[in-house]
């Protein structure tokens, strides 16, 4: 039983550390009693306790948080107000769940004090003073699921009773199994330090008609033969069966016991180990690896054969160390795995299914702080399966499956990640029910469930507040369970992802680090420093060199744009970001014919360049927080030490952007467009073309922007035009193409230029001053009938003037466009050329 | 308080708590930290941990020194998070119980007073009592950045 005790101590710890958070939350929902947010995590909290605690068979624990919940999830919903008395309802209920704990982890049961007033108490809260009908009817459900689960309750309590029966059965029922299980769980159970030896390649507790046929001794049809004489009843040990039907010898069976029982002893020798002192023992391994580099590197000077022997020798053992060390920090995915055979049997008979379940590469090893963080995930999963996935038998017959379900669980390791996949046979996820549920939630408009593919609408499921059980049931709750899943695993630096057959089964997909500590990262260099980038923000590296070198980068309104691919790419200079050069033009002079590399980086949906002057490597760094006094700086994500032992700041790709704001203002259009549909944003190029109007300019219309001296353009047959490139290029004055006469237009000595390129040919618009690339959403085009415009656009909160780029090119040169086939073009342009 | 563990700066002779100490020790690279405060140094590399070292003569609003020699650093330990300290030159253990305390020693720079426990009025010279976790809660907190 020493297992079970694990979970309920373990449970106990979790619960005291939710209820610590709950009490917070509640104090901070009083001060701001709208926030779903906080109501959703107490709700969490909450539906925790009481999933274990029903797991654990603590009733009355669970009947008064499926009360709270009750409650909390009407609270959730809006359907109820937070008033004084629901709040400190609500406390009481938390205090009442700490006694209850406490008299557990005194006794070890859950007392005999009184709650019914507490939980009346509660109930009364969810119907007080609500609007009649619905309320009724969902009270009716909440009593009805009350009584459901007390009667599950003690089906529950039965069950536990033949469960060892049962379990053995699960198990083939061979000899020596039972004890295996069982050694089995400890290893699961235990800190960390067990199964390092021979663990991963010899499970403990094999079946013994296995360990037979490995050594030979009987055939794998034999071992099957006499599983079935157990199954129909034979109550005997496999090995005596075996021996009876002369399928091996008393003196083989005797050898294999043996073996078993050495296996065994392999876990009895393991020792617990605190996981503070592996960490210690950690960080000391690596200052080790640091001391020998430093040492290997000097033996360069050094002409003593001896020491350089010894120095080897070192360096042989620590790497050995360092190996071992880490590996003791590694346990495998079955210390989560094992603890779900029974979740799965339990749930199965609650639900009325038939479940097998079947789990391959129980072996793959995970960091501990990771198998942690996906415990209550894979749980939370491995439950919906049960509930939701696999149907009742008598459908699945209907269906023309068979009675049973399979509900598989996969680990295996992957270009350095591991992957965790459950799937089940069931009826699969129906996407036109997902859309529906969301669409009757709320969750979603009609508009935007008509953009989305299959796929999108899958991912619907992991929306908070989203359910698609019929009706409210005791196992897997309402819907509180996917978004949690992602949640947990995306704030592990994973990812989830979904995938169904309907009438086949669904397939949850997670894809998680091997470790949270170490992250692979790109080391650069800037004004003579290293820092370091993780890997996973990084998209591409872009080198400046040659005569372009940083001339290649362009300047719009002072904010540094390079053409990448014919898609202009912001960028941010890490030297002017880190501070370590003013941000001006003379910099940006200074710059102009250094090389350097532009880091093509990924955050909040955006793609920006990190410009640097040197890429160094790249290397799995160990992350270590930074103290508090440099936790304020938002740009850093912590600090590493690099093998030479050279602290390395790590920096943070998405502050790197907003502190540039290339997010600044696409946030916030983003966010709009992810609130109305996701729609396609189109850049522009704002510009000021004088007498205070301004005229966006669709930015993939745009090649370059120059500035030339006004001395530079010259007069040809009416036209101006400029030698530029080595062709003539003739130029069009914005502001007199569209009627903006104003004073201070050309009042400079220099003029800036957006130069329009096809093929050979080239066409400048000459306006004063390019203020900005900003993004202009689809629909809010109105059309006005003006020469050369297409219609104004919202950019910002400001209404400008939409250029029709291919009539202003026209009038700059009425023959741009002859040498070109007229399908090039776009249909919008064609129709307002006039051709 | 009545063991300091004293270190020079300039012509000053400072102490802190001895039980504050973890460890004093040289090291030769410290990695700056551009954007943070001008009292933070950088971070140092103590057997594999990341430290933050506070620059104490920026700290006390002292010029800047004039020898090159490196600075030491004294980690002290306080509210569960080691940080360094950098001082120019080490001095020994102290015992304090029997030498006369002033709270606010009259010639000494007010910037420097500020972050005073108060004095110890040795035969020779001022001992400068600091006070641990004023000096360690900066006024230009990083958190403005």
């Amino acid at each position: 039983m020493e297992a079970i005790d694990e979970i309920v101590a373990e449970f106990l710890v979790e619960s005291h550390e939710n209820l610590d958070q709950l009490d917070r939350d509640l104090l901070a929902l009083e001060q701001d009693p709208g926030s779903r947010e906080l109501l959703a995590g107490i709700f969490r909290t909450i539906h925790t306790i009481k999933g274990t605690s029903g797991f654990l068979a603590f009733h009355r624990l669970e009947q008064l948080t499926h009360v709270g919940e009750n409650l909390l999830s009407r609270l959730r919903d809006g359907r109820i107000a937070l008033t004084d008395a629901r709040a400190s309802a609500l406390l009481r209920m938390v205090d009442a769940v700490r006694d209850l704990l406490a008299t557990i982890e005194r006794t070890g049961a859950e007392g005999e004090k009184d709650l019914s007033a507490l939980v009346s108490e509660l109930s009364g809260l969810i119907e007080d003073g609500d609007p009649a009908a619905g309320v009724a009817a969902a009270a009716d459900e909440d009593d009805a699921a009350d009584a459901d689960h007390d009667q599950d309750g003690e089906d529950g309590d039965g069950e536990d009773g033949d469960g060892e029966d049962g379990d053995g059965e699960d198990g083939d029922g061979e000899d020596g199994d039972g004890e295996g299980a069982e050694a089995a769980s400890d290893a699961g159970a235990g800190a960390g330090a067990e199964d390092t030896g021979g663990g991963a390649d010899a499970p403990a507790g094999r079946p013994l008609g296995e360990v037979l046929v490995e050594h030979g001794a009987t055939t794998p049809d034999a071992v099957e033969i006499a599983r079935m004489e157990q199954g129909l009843g034979d109550e005997r040990k496999i090995g005596a069966i075996l021996v009876e039907h002369g399928a091996t010898t008393p003196a083989a069976v005797e050898g294999a016991l043996e073996s078993q029982d050495a296996r065994r002893s392999v876990v009895d020798s393991s020792v617990r180990v605190d996981v503070e002192l592996l960490d210690s023992l950690m960080r000391m391994v690596g200052e080790l690896v640091l001391a020998r580099n430093q040492l290997v590197s000097r033996l360069g000077d050094a002409k003593d054969s001896g020491l350089a022997r010894s120095a080897q020798r070192l360096s042989l053992v620590t790497s050995e160390l360092q190996e071992q060390v880490m590996k003791t920090r590694m346990q495998s995915v079955d210390a989560v795995w094992s603890k779900l055979p029974r979740v799965v049997r339990d749930l199965a008979k609650q639900c009325g299914r038939q479940v097998r379940l079947e789990m391959q590469g129980r072996e793959t090893e995970l960091d501990r702080s990771v198998l942690e963080a996906i415990k209550d995930p894979l749980t939370h999963l491995v439950r919906n399966a049960v509930d939701h996935g696999i149907e009742p038998p008598d459908v699945r017959e209907a269906a023309g499956k068979p009675a049973e379900g399979i509900l598989r669980l996969r680990a295996y390791h992957e270009a350095g990640q591991v992957h965790l996949e459950i799937i089940d046979d069931g009826a699969g996820i129906n996407p036109d029910r997902i859309a529906a549920k969301a669409l009757e939630r709320g969750l979603v408009s009609q508009a935007q469930l008509a953009q989305m593919t299959p796929r999108d609408i899958m991912h619907l499921i992991f929306l908070p507040g989203f359910s698609t059980a019929g009706e409210v049931t005791h196992v897997s709750g309402r819907g509180v369970g996917m978004d949690v899943v992602k949640t947990r695993i995306e704030g592990i630096g994973g990812s989830v992802d979904v995938s169904s057959r309907p009438g086949k089964g669904s397939t949850f997909r997670l894809t998680i680090p091997l470790t949270l500590a170490i992250i692979p990262a790109l080391t650069i260099g800037c004004a003579g420093r290293r820092y370091a980038v993780p890997q996973v923000s990084v998209l591409e590296l872009v080198r400046l060199s040659g005569e372009h070198a940083r001339g290649g980068i362009e300047l719009i309104s002072g904010a540094p744009v390079y053409r990448l691919r014919d898609l202009l790419l912001p960028l941010v200079h890490l030297d002017e970001q880190l501070g370590l050069v003013p941000a001006d033009a003379e910099t940006a002079m200074d710059r102009e014919d250094r090389g350097g590399f532009i880091v093509v980086l990924h955050a909040e949906q955006q793609r920006f360049g990190l410009v640097v002057d040197d890429v160094l490597d790249t290397q799995e760094i160990v992350v270590k927080p930074l103290g508090r006094h440099l936790k304020g700086i938002p740009i850093y994500a912590g600090a590493t030490i690099l093998g030479d032992g050279a602290v390395v700041l790590i920096l943070d790709a998405a502050t790197l952007a907003r502190r540039a704001n290339v997010l600044g203002g696409a946030a916030s259009v983003a966010t709009v467009a992810a609130a109305e549909a996701t729609e396609v944003i189109d850049p522009v190029l704002v510009v000021d073309i004088g007498g205070n109007r301004h005229a966006a300019i669709p930015l993939d219309k745009v090649t370059r922007l120059e500035e030339i001296p006004v001395a530079s353009i010259e007069r040809v047959g009416g036209r101006e035009v400029v030698q530029y490139r080595g062709h003539i290029m003739p130029l069009a004055r914005l502001s007199g193409l569209l009627g903006a006469y104003g004073e201070g237009s050309g009042a400079g000595e220099r003029v800036q230029l957006v130069v329009y390129t096809r093929g050979e040919r080239s066409v400048g618009f000459v306006v004063d001053q390019i203020l900005d690339i900003a993004t202009e959403r689809p629909g809010t085009r109105s059309d006005i009938d003006d020469h050369a415009l297409l219609g104004s656009v919202v950019v910002g909160d400001k209404v400008v003037e939409l250029l029709d780029v291919r009539s202003a090119v026209l009038s700059a040169d009425p023959s741009f466009f002859d040498a070109e086939d007229a399908t090039e073009h776009e249909a919008g342009f064609l129709e307002e050329a006039s051709r | 308080m009545n063991q300091l563990s004293t270190f020079r700066i300039g012509k000053y002779l400072f102490g802190v708590d001895v039980g504050l100490v973890q460890e004093i020790v040289r090291l030769q690279t410290i990695t700056p930290v551009p954007l943070s405060p001008p009292e933070i140094a950088g971070l140092i590399n103590l057997r594999g941990e990341v430290l933050t070292a506070i620059d104490l003569r920026t700290r006390l609003g002292l010029p800047p020194a004039e020898s090159d020699r490196d600075p030491v650093n004294v980690v002290i330990r306080v509210d569960e998070e080691p940080v360094s300290l950098l001082v120019d030159e080490i001095g020994g253990v102290l015992e304090v119980s029997q030498v006369p305390f002033e709270t606010t020693p009259s010639t000494v720079d007010a910037a420097v007073r500020d972050l005073l426990v108060g004095a110890f009025t040795l035969p020779d010279q001022l001992l400068l009592a600091l006070n641990a976790h004023k000096v360690l809660s900066l006024s230009s907190d990083a958190r403005a950045a």
